[in-house]
């Protein structure tokens, strides 16, 4: 292990809250990301997961507290922040009426890439994730697990320095989800910093680092093995539950 | 630039994807200029006319004989009595009673006065205006002829007869598809343009596609110019359309020229698209952007002054028309091609609609955000 101040830190947050009206969806919330760590964001339905992630990418304006990402800030520079990121949102939001190809041709472009860019990535793509047969079938058709493995796919076209991850795999199966961590190990490996918020407490234990947010407030942060450790307890699962059953927010 | 050229190609693959859509945009033009311009037919035939004549006297019949003489009336019968004849009129067998007073023709010739009544069932107001103003030009040229018969044994002829007719400028039979063919050309380049704009950006909100966007580098004009493009196209598509039906069917060619009538649509599509792009931030789902959009097609059309002239309408009801850009194309395009107007006629026309497109596009820059 290395130890923190070796390793750059590409999201910083400090106090970063948002209110709709006079309910605080996100509480003061603070934390470090390093570069070329998966760091997990944990949080039961409504913790404000979803919230936060987006003040961090740009697409919804905090209340108050500051955030860097990539290097950038996020009130004033936020269209230099999109260039350096990728986003994966909780909706699936490809164009299910374009086929695949003509997804990757598209999100290619918007991003700058070039004809030949475009031309060799998308190559590679298609081979990684087996789709070559199947590049001119619409989207709408293809299996849910395809559709999140092409998102993601998408999403670090254009190697981004962080990619944001919201439930990537919910609703997938094991085995398609044992394959989609394989493709967030290897852009990680890549050296693309991966954001990614879950549900599935097996998948908590894949990451570098975790936080869990309970009623928008962080109550913990650490690595899988240290939380352990303080808590005394030795199952992710059961310390989210402690935590989590304190919340006040039920939906 | 490189990144428009993305958005368009993407847009077009997914107009033309959508063969319903496709056929729909280029089948409604059609259908609508086939059917709307002969069911939209203001003038009126056949109107049915009760008779009670109370004075059998050879006046009496030639009057009735002047009304049942034209096309515009169709005598339902003769009655006794005013009862009888409302009784027609409650049954909807008639629309127009004329009663003849007694005395009628004594009264002519001692009193040179002398009175008849019309009644019009007013249920449908557009009928019983119309066929009191046709009874009244009839009763007018009654009384010429009876005039110049009175006057012709003493050998007079100097005596002017006034006829009285309107004369229609610019549309000189007074064929009423030459009013509407070029309104509803304007009305359906509205609709599709505005419309399908709408809809389409909002469903981009519904499905989530544009947050995806919204965290993309793209810029926000090229967003904008990839909204706006593949709609302008298609409007002027339409356009084009309605052109080669409403020739081909009704002869109608505009007498001023062609590219007159596509520059003012060109900038006519801006400010609509624009105003299109700005409703569509208002909405959330389709379903309230069909609704906000369905509102204003009504007003649009409505206070458009493609049925009902404006000048007919009340001083408020002009006041508004004025705020609605699709009444200075339609008076526009009606220029164009009844009239033979050019630019320079139209400078006034042209002035508005690029003040309207400069309004409302401003309007959607401003109100369209990457960041909520
Ligand atoms: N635009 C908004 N206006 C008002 N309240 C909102 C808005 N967006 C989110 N909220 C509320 O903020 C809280 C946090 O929502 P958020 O979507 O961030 O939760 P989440 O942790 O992502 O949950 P999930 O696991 O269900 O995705 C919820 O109670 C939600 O109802
Ligand atoms: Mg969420």
């Amino acid at each position: 292990m290395t130890t923190p101040a070796e390793k750059d830190i590409v999201i910083k947050v400090e106090n970063l809250t948002k209110r709709f009206g006079d309910f605080t969806a996100v509480n003061q919330i603070s934390f470090e990301v390093n570069k070329g760590e998966i760091f997990g964001f944990l949080g039961a339905n409504g913790a404000g997961k979803t919230t936060a992630m987006k003040m961090l990418i740009g697409i919804l304006n905090p209340t108050s507290g500051k955030a860097n990402v990539a290097g950038f800030d996020i009130y004033n520079q936020p269209e230099q922040i999109k260039r350096n990121i990728g986003y994966m949102s909780q909706k699936f939001s490809l164009y299910e009426d374009l086929t695949i190809a003509e997804n990757i041709n598209f999100f290619g472009g918007i991003y700058g890439l070039n004809d030949d860019e475009i031309k060799f990535k998308s190559e590679e793509l298609l081979t990684k994730l087996n789709f070559h047969a199947i590049k001119n079938n619409l989207v709408s058709s293809l299996p849910l697990g395809w559709k999140q493995k092409l998102a993601f796919s998408l999403a670090i076209f254009h190697s981004p320095k962080i990619v944001f991850l919201d439930e990537p795999t919910s609703g997938v199966d094991p085995i398609t989800r044992r394959q989609f961590w394989d493709l967030i190990y290897e852009a990680s490996h890549n050296g693309i910093t991966v954001f990614v918020t879950t549900h599935y407490m097996d998948e908590a234990e894949y990451c570098n680092r975790i936080s869990i947010m309970v009623d928008g407030e962080i109550k913990a942060l650490d690595s899988p093995k240290e939380l352990k450790n303080n808590f005394q307890i030795d199952s992710i699962d059961d310390i989210f539950y402690l935590l989590a059953r304190k919340a006040k927010r039920i939906e | 630039m490189r990144q428009l050229k993305f958005l368009l190609i993407k847009e077009f693959q997914q107009i033309l994807r959508n063969k319903l859509l496709v056929r729909l945009i280029i089948a409604v033009p059609i259908v609508q200029l086939v059917i709307l311009p002969f069911a939209a037919n203001y003038e009126i035939q056949n109107i049915k006319l009760s008779v009670v004549d109370n004075d059998h006297s050879e006046y009496s019949r030639k009057l009735i004989n002047k009304f049942t003489s034209t096309n515009y009336f169709l005598l339902n019968g003769y009655f006794y009595s005013y009862k009888e004849a409302i009784h027609q009129l409650e049954k909807d067998n008639a629309e127009l009673i004329i009663e003849i007073p007694k005395n009628f023709e004594k009264d002519l010739i001692r009193e040179n006065e002398t009175k008849i009544f019309i009644t019009a069932n007013a249920i449908n107001g557009q009928t019983a205006g119309l066929s009191v103003s046709y009874s009244n030009s009839i009763i007018r040229d009654f009384n010429n002829d009876i005039r110049i018969e009175w006057l012709q044994p003493a050998r007079i002829n100097s005596l002017p007869t006034i006829e009285v007719t309107s004369s229609n400028w610019f549309n000189p039979k007074m064929n009423y598809k030459y009013f509407i063919v070029p309104g509803l050309m304007v009305l359906l380049v509205t609709l599709v343009g505005f419309l399908l704009t709408t809809i389409n950006i909002v469903k981009e909100k519904e499905d989530g596609t544009i947050e995806q966007l919204n965290v993309s580098p793209l810029k926000k004009y090229q967003f904008i110019l990839g909204k706006l493009i593949p709609f302008w196209i298609i409007g002027l598509v339409v356009l084009t359309i309605a052109q080669i039906v409403s020739f081909v069917l009704y002869g109608i060619y505009p007498v001023g020229s062609y590219l007159t009538i596509y520059l003012f649509a060109a900038i006519y599509l801006v400010a609509l698209l624009g105003f299109g792009l700005f409703v569509s931030t208002l909405a959330e789902t389709q379903q309230q952007a069909m609704f906000i959009a369905y509102f204003f097609m009504m007003i649009f059309i409505l206070l458009g002054g493609l049925f009902a002239p404006i000048e007919n309408m009340p001083n408020w009801a002009q006041f508004l028309t004025r705020l609605n850009p699709v009444s200075y194309f339609i008076e526009a395009i009606r220029m164009i091609i009844l009239k033979g107007s050019g630019i320079k006629e139209l400078a006034t026309h042209f002035g508005i609609i690029i003040l309207f497109a400069i309004i409302f596009n401003t309007l959607a820059v401003y109100s369209y955000h990457k960041t909520n």
